[in-house]
């Protein structure tokens, strides 16, 4: 046998490894990233600064609940779009748990926020995972419009008022006294924690045993039934740990805004995350969080040029999936590949683009 | 042959499959031993796909009952058939294209060892899958190919890498859907001295249209017509059977798929 023979080395082998994205630059990439969050309150120390340090904590939440998508959407093959009842359960969990008196342990909230997310991801995702394609994100919808007409159409938490968390809760560390987040520099501080758990963790997972059985159900399910795979219950997996990361989110944006409504629950929320994935690149951690920096710094942008901002949101969102359909996060790679393609006269083109999806999947795994 | 070693692994009684009013296999009795090559032949529509499909949990049976070693599996999920010992390879190729060879195999073999609560544990780091893949790729021929994107790979490695990723999972019964399907001569003759390599120590039940090759490798051979058993016996017998050359050998054998 001569496994070789019928497989003569191809020239496009070495364009393969040009076109995929180096360890190193991700790794770069990250680092860069968080280096420039972390200095941002130290540059940004005027008060006149404050609106930018309070910008800058709503983009990082919104970004952890892009990453929860991302595990569902880019990951797993499913696509929810119904993600922001996972959000506002647990926003409104914690304006219902959060005492009225004086500050709650953040810590307990936490756990009752990202508590309640988890049920109900459990209780949904156990009844939409037995539905698949357009159905199922049909079905996702429909119990995200549910919860959203349980906060506006009952008496429960102020009905369409929605409610407010009169004190921002303490965080007890190591018998000190409480750290507060009144500030809104510490709770910048907060929320960048809470971003670098939540990519961590979502990293750790993805390596994992159960993170590549996910990605392997993701391109081809019926394979990994055939192997042996319980698929069902690791969608379900999937599906409950995507609910608790949006339910980080939301817990930390019922704490930044001190207020809870049913808007939170609407499909619009479910569509800018499903919009930050897509404009970031679907399969890519990095990607969710470079979707939702991009897409709420440009909404604040836009909105400051006109009232109409949203026609010039959806004309950018065109534009940028027309051109870069892998998502922001292919910027390097496409730059990568531009540059040996002039000097190779465009020969590698096919060979380059046909690696596209490959060099993504690898990240992916 | 191997006709004293009778020991039945996957036995199979009165399977039918029935899809509102039309019944695709109907009442079909199948015995699958250790260290033989039982091949399913018949024209397409015979009911060969319903028939694997079934087998191999994928499809529940109308009526029927499925035995693995002695144990009823009737009605078992797909999953936890695989688990006990049951793989199965695909007419079409049904692999994970973005990923290497060794990941498809990795993938396939870390099914024996799933611990998915691990999670901090990188799953490179799973001894059990990665030696399970080492071993399949090896026995496949596709040792040389390990790190090469699946996507990368020509029809009739890709052919090779399907039933690497089934010997992964440690089988003890194969079921293999046209495994020649869409193959040259040359990658045809390699699979063959793969499924010959692999009658010891597995139970193989092998879909297939090339008639030639059937005959070469077969211990038994079943043949199926409109969704029942006509004929099963040793290929000299299944080739004197008058009524198999009625229904099927005579007929001109079109190009398989």
């Amino acid at each position: 046998m001569q496994p070789n023979s019928s497989a003569p080395p191809s020239p496009s082998l070495q364009d393969l490894q040009d076109v995929r994205r180096p360890p190193w630059l991700a790794a770069l990439g990250w680092i860069a990233a968080l280096a420039v969050l972390a200095i941002a309150p130290l540059v940004l120390t005027a008060d006149s600064h404050k609106f930018y340090i309070e910008l800058l904590s709503k983009v990082m939440i919104m970004a952890i609940f892009a990453l929860s998508l991302q595990l569902l959407i880019g990951y797993t093959g499913l696509v929810s779009l119904g993600h922001a009842a996972y959000f506002a359960v647990a926003a409104y969990a914690t304006a219902m748990l959060a005492p009225e008196g004086g500050p709650g342990n953040g810590w307990l909230l936490m756990l009752g926020a990202l508590g309640a997310a988890a049920a109900l991801a459990l209780v949904v995702g156990a009844l939409v995972l037995r539905t698949r394609g357009v159905y199922f994100i049909m079905v996702t919808l429909a119990f995200a419009q549910m919860v959203y007409f349980v906060f506006h159409d009952t008496k429960i938490a102020g009905g369409s008022d929605g409610t407010y968390i009169y004190f921002r809760p303490e965080f007890n560390v190591l018998r000190e006294r409480p750290l507060t987040v009144n500030d809104p520099v510490q709770f910048y501080w907060l929320v960048l924690a809470a971003l670098v758990v939540a990519v961590a963790a979502l990293a750790v997972l993805l390596r994992s045993r159960f993170g590549h059985a996910l990605v392997g159900i993701r391109h081809n399910e019926q394979r990994m039934r055939a192997a042996g795979y319980a698929t069902y219950r690791y969608q379900l997996g999937a599906f409950v740990a995507g609910g608790v990361v949006a339910g980080l989110a939301g817990y930390l944006y019922a704490i930044q805004f001190g207020f809870v409504n049913p808007e939170i629950a609407s499909w619009h929320q479910s569509g800018n995350a499903m919009l930050m994935v897509i404009l970031g690149g679907v399969g890519s951690l990095a990607g969710a969080v470079l979707g939702a920096f991009s897409f709420v710094l440009l909404a604040e942008w836009f909105s400051t040029l006109t009232r109409h901002w949203q026609l010039l949101m959806g004309g950018f969102i065109i534009v940028a999936v027309a051109l870069l359909p892998r998502g922001l996060v292919s910027v390097p790679a496409v730059l990568r590949q531009r540059a040996p393609r002039r000097r190779r006269n465009g020969n590698a083109q096919a060979a380059a683009q046909a690696s596209d999806a490959d060099a993504r999947s690898r990240e992916a795994v | 042959m191997t006709m004293m070693t009778h020991i039945p692994i996957l036995q199979a009684e009165g399977l039918t499959r029935r899809f509102g009013g039309l019944t695709a296999v109907n009442g079909v009795d199948l015995s699958l031993a250790l260290h033989q090559i039982h091949a399913v032949i018949g024209t397409n529509g015979a009911g060969k796909s319903t028939l694997i499909n079934m087998l191999s949990g994928e499809l529940p049976p109308s009526a029927g009952r499925l035995q693995l070693q002695g144990q009823d599996v009737t009605g078992w999920t797909q999953h936890k058939l695989a688990r006990h010992g049951i793989g199965r390879s695909y007419q079409r190729n049904n692999i994970f294209l973005p990923l290497t060879v060794r990941e498809n195999c990795r993938l396939a073999a870390q099914s024996r060892a799933q611990r998915a609560w691990r999670l901090w544990e990188p799953a490179q780091a799973c001894r059990t899958s990665r030696a399970l893949a080492d071993e399949a790729m090896e026995r496949a021929g596709l040792a040389a190919q390990a790190a090469r994107l699946a996507s990368e790979l020509a029809h009739g490695q890709k052919r090779q890498l399907e039933v690497a990723m089934c010997l992964a999972t440690q089988p003890v019964a194969l079921l293999l859907d046209e495994p020649l399907a869409g193959m040259g001569a040359e990658e045809s003759a390699r699979m063959l001295d793969l499924l010959r390599g692999l009658r010891d120590g597995h139970a193989i039940l092998l879909v297939e249209h090339d008639m030639e090759a059937v005959f070469a490798v077969a211990d038994r051979i079943t043949v199926m017509v409109n969704g029942t058993v006509i004929a099963s016996g040793d290929p000299a017998a299944i080739r004197a059977n008058a009524e198999v050359q009625l229904a099927y050998l005579g007929e001109e054998e079109g190009a398989h798929a």
